[in-house]
């Protein structure tokens, strides 16, 4: 037989190079697999510990917030209903909060909202910290329930709430409308709403807005007074 | 919006206090809630099994039966509980679809019977999770498919009973054979024709011994008249069945552009092309290419075999899956023809001289068959050459499956249809059974409210309450409205019940024709010849009964001239036909005691009546009140004349006359 043509040789060769590229490549990502698949297992092992939170006692409850028995068993059975391992994570939240607003995006709002309700900033929204935060809301004094706003609006939680705070929570509660309204939404309406804000809050001009700024501004406008009243019998 | 969210609802208005101070102008005034109640249990007792629930879970929905106020008609003031009479089984589903927000469907629960649970309590099926919504919608379409098959074959069999003009007996003659002799005879012979048209095609070709000049000759050049006879007579029969085929058709257009009559006409074009050509020498060659056309005379066959059909209606369903096949097919054929060609390009006398003539090493390669008039000679096109046949065997192999699955699919659906259709004839027969039997069992109930008034007449008490606890009250009310919308229209009912061989009819101008009908009727049960003795209760329990009896066992088989239409005697034929069936039945006898068992009461008091000389139930026997009584021929068994004349004695007829 003639021997094989320089075409065939080269051939051969460059698959044989090839293969090896090939298997190579495998090898690595299961090594790299390997390596890497020993912390994803641990990671889900750390979400499988923390299934199942239960709450303090409802008499204990009864005494940390204002509301009533059945109140609280009314609430605790809506929760238990949409959380059963007893604990909200943020996603979770947001999914939940983002279907009162089918037409916006709420996710922004909502997680500002997540960082008021948990206090402790554990991650995780259980019912303690549900229910302390609804006390507020419902049957705290005015002074209390102006106070809980303060701390929703204070994003770094440092006592005082810049422009850029304020900016961000307002540019928020507008994507809750979503983008089609009337008349359709400027783009400077959130900065101007907020030197609008700024304007009646600030009362030393120094471009933050303290606590006892924002109570005592908001003790003077009726309107605000009227409205912190008006969730109160949601319960 | 969900319902379990409705549960936060109070939390997302609280966390709406963020938004106050930064609000400009007032907010609206909150919605107040009328009566306040505290949420309090409710207890539904759907058929026994008691489910308790908040009310606020009910009231999610407001737009469903439990969530609404509509549910205060099923309120029950003794038990404080709402009372529903239907499946627990189901409603279990529904209730949790009210505290989850999801509603779910079971696998084991019928579909229509879980519809009909969900239209009671209004809530629309699509609501359904995504869990269960394909798993429904399967289920739903197939019964949907079913139903209509069912329909429309319910609609073919009644659309015979009224009188079809010539050109749809003829379509119906040719798509089902089994209709009438004279097509399943045009059935056979054409399937002969193609048989034989295939045939000669084939032997045409043989070589049939020589010719002087030592030239073998095929046979259809050597016997070429009697090939051209043949060939003509299966073209004439193929073109007239064809023609008769297009005058049928209800819709001459999508006929025309049907599979079948498309192949029809490339069977028979060649031939008619042929004989305008003959003479042309320049166009012979194209036309011996024609005849290779007749070739597809033999998918004329698949009107005869439905398993051809079948094959025919897989390939094309699953035409992806044969598209994919192709195409990864041609895919690995040009990978693999070019390696291969530049492979053995070196190599001296290699066959492979071009990529197109490496196409056919590689197919015969991946399909294995390798002829071996190819090889590679190279080391190089070794190796490649055995990963091509290889792969090739996978390639293959991926899609058959798929494709034989359907096949398995669509087959056992084709079963399933047969079977269904086969056991059709038996659920409509009892289905009519059923009719029968309320309509007689009207009947019934007249004859015994008549002979009430008889019975008034005569003074005897004791047969009256008697016969007046056969029906129910339900029943009772029924017969009385039919007995009001008879007085109404001044019609009666009537009814062909060979069982009961008697009826009843108080109108006068109707009685002739009623008479007239019923003894058709009484020939053709007699014709029938069933063994009705086997209805126990008829014949054992009455003697005066058995003149019903032996009078069906009269062999006559003349039918008289009648003006009947020749759809409702054959109605009448399928209604004996059937209560053969019914009687061998063992499963139907609860419907048929329950005949018997009122034609019993009836019959009693009929038999009783021999003693009264009023009676309403008119027997009339053949030879006395037929207009053709001189043209009947003398019953062949002159034993139960005698009966019949005995009971004849027995029985009055009254008449409005």
């Amino acid at each position: 037989m003639e021997r094989a043509s320089p075409h065939s040789d080269s051939l051969l060769y460059a698959s044989l190079i090839v293969i090896l590229l090939l298997i190579s490549y495998w090898f690595t990502t299961k090594c790299f697999k390997i390596i890497s698949g020993i912390e994803d297992s641990a990671e889900d092992e750390f979400e499988l510990s923390t299934v199942c939170h239960r709450p303090e006692g409802l008499e204990q409850l009864q005494e940390q917030t204002k509301f009533s028995r059945k109140e609280l068993q009314v609430l605790y059975r809506g929760f238990k209903n949409e959380c059963p391992t007893g604990l909200v994570n943020e996603e979770n939240f947001k999914q939940i909060y983002s279907q009162f607003f089918p037409q916006g995006d709420s996710g922004t709002y909502a997680a500002f909202l997540f960082n008021a309700f948990d206090t402790d900033h554990d991650g995780s929204i259980s019912f303690e910290d549900f229910v302390a935060g609804l006390s507020v809301i419902l049957r705290g004094t005015i002074d209390d329930r102006l106070s809980w706003a303060f701390n929703l609006y204070d994003l770094n939680k440092d006592g005082c709430i810049t422009k850029e705070e304020m900016l961000d929570i307002m540019k928020s509660i507008y994507d809750m409308m979503g983008k089609y309204t009337y008349p359709a939404m400027r783009e400077e309406a959130p900065r101007e709403h907020v030197e609008n804000f700024f304007q009646k809050m600030d009362r030393n001009k120094d471009g933050v807005v303290t606590i006892e700024e924002f109570i005592e501004s908001c003790q003077k406008d009726e309107n605000i007074m009227r409205s912190m009243q008006l969730f109160d019998n949601v319960i | 919006m969900a319902a379990g969210v409705a549960a936060w609802l109070p939390f997302a208005r609280a966390a709406a206090i963020g938004w106050m101070p930064v609000a400009n102008c007032p907010m609206p005034l909150a919605p107040t809630e009328k009566n306040k109640r505290q949420d309090e249990l409710i207890i539904l007792n759907v058929s026994g099994r008691r489910f308790q629930t908040w009310r606020t879970t009910l009231e999610r929905y407001p737009d469903t039966l439990l969530g609404s106020t509509e549910k205060e008609f099923f309120f029950n003031e003794d038990t404080k509980e709402y009372f529903f009479d239907r499946d627990p089984e189901v409603f279990r589903c529904i209730l949790n679809f009210y505290r989850t927000g999801k509603l779910h469907y079971p696998r084991y629960e019928c579909i229509s019977a879980y519809d009909e649970e969900l239209a009671f309590y209004g809530i629309l099926p699509e609501i359904i999770g995504d869990c269960c919504y394909e798993e429904y919608k399967d289920r739903k379409r197939e019964n949907a498919e079913r139903l209509m098959d069912d329909n429309d074959s319910e609609n073919n069999q009644e659309g015979s009973m009224p009188s079809l003009n010539l050109r749809q007996t003829m379509w119906r003659a040719f798509e089902n054979p089994h209709t009438s002799t004279l097509a399943l005879v045009f059935y056979y012979v054409t399937g002969f024709f193609i048989a034989v048209s295939v045939i000669t095609n084939v032997v045409e070709t043989v070589p049939c011994g020589t010719v002087p000049g030592n030239k073998e000759l095929p046979c259809g050049e050597r016997y070429a008249m009697a090939f051209f006879c043949l060939d003509t007579a299966c073209v004439m029969i193929f073109t007239v069945e064809y023609l008769m085929r297009l005058f049928a058709a209800p819709s001459r257009y999508r006929f025309m552009r049907s599979v079948m009559s498309i192949i029809d006409v490339v069977a028979i074009m060649p031939y008619y092309i042929g004989l305008v050509m003959t003479n042309n020498e320049d166009v012979s060659g194209a036309f011996v290419t024609l005849r290779v056309f007749r070739v597809f005379r033999i998918f004329k066959f698949s009107r005869h075999s439905q398993g051809l059909r079948i094959l025919g209606y897989t390939l094309k369903s699953c035409a992806s899956e044969l598209g994919f096949l192709l195409f990864s097919l041609t895919m690995a054929i040009i990978i693999f023809a070019t390696v291969m060609f530049y492979a053995e390009k070196g190599s001296s006398a290699s066959k492979f001289t071009s990529i197109p003539a490496s196409f056919w090493y590689t197919i015969v390669t991946m399909t294995t068959l390798g002829y071996g008039d190819m090889v590679p000679k190279t080391i190089a096109g070794k190796i490649f050459g055995s990963i091509c046949s290889l792969s090739g065997v996978l390639v293959i192999a991926l899609p058959v499956p798929v494709i034989v699955s359907n096949f398995s699919r669509i087959y056992h659906q084709n079963q399933r249809a047969d079977k269904r259709r086969a056991q059709k004839k038996a659920r409509l027969a009892r289905i009519r059974v059923a009719k029968t039997g309320s309509s007689s069992a009207y009947l019934h109930s007249k004859r015994n409210g008549l002979l009430n008034a008889a019975l008034e007449l005569t003074g005897s008490s004791d047969d009256e309450q008697h016969i007046s606890k056969s029906t129910s009250l339900i029943e009772s009310q029924h017969h009385h409205l039919l007995h009001c919308l008879e007085k109404t229209t001044g019609l009666s009912y009537l009814v062909d019940d060979p069982l009961l061989s008697v009826r009843t009819s108080t109108i006068k101008n109707h009685e002739f024709i009623d008479e007239q009908l019923f003894e058709q009727n009484c020939m053709d049960n007699s014709m029938q010849n069933y063994p009705s003795t086997r209805s126990p209760s008829l014949s054992s329990n009455n003697g005066g009964s058995t003149s019903c009896c032996s009078r069906r066992n009269k062999k006559t088989t003349h039918l008289p001239n009648s003006n009947v239409p020749a759809t409702r005697l054959r109605s009448m034929q399928e209604l004996s036909t059937i209560h053969i069936q019914c009687s061998e039945q063992p499963s139907l006898t609860t419907s048929r005691s329950s005949l018997n068992m009122k034609s019993d009461d009836g019959l009693r008091p009929n038999c009783k009546t021999s003693h009264l000389t009023t009676a309403i139930i008119s027997i009339p026997t053949p030879p006395a009140l037929t207009p053709e009584g001189d043209s009947r021929p003398p019953p062949i068994n002159p034993h139960p004349t005698m009966n019949i004349s005995t009971t004849c004695s027995n029985v009055v007829k009254v008449s409005a006359l």
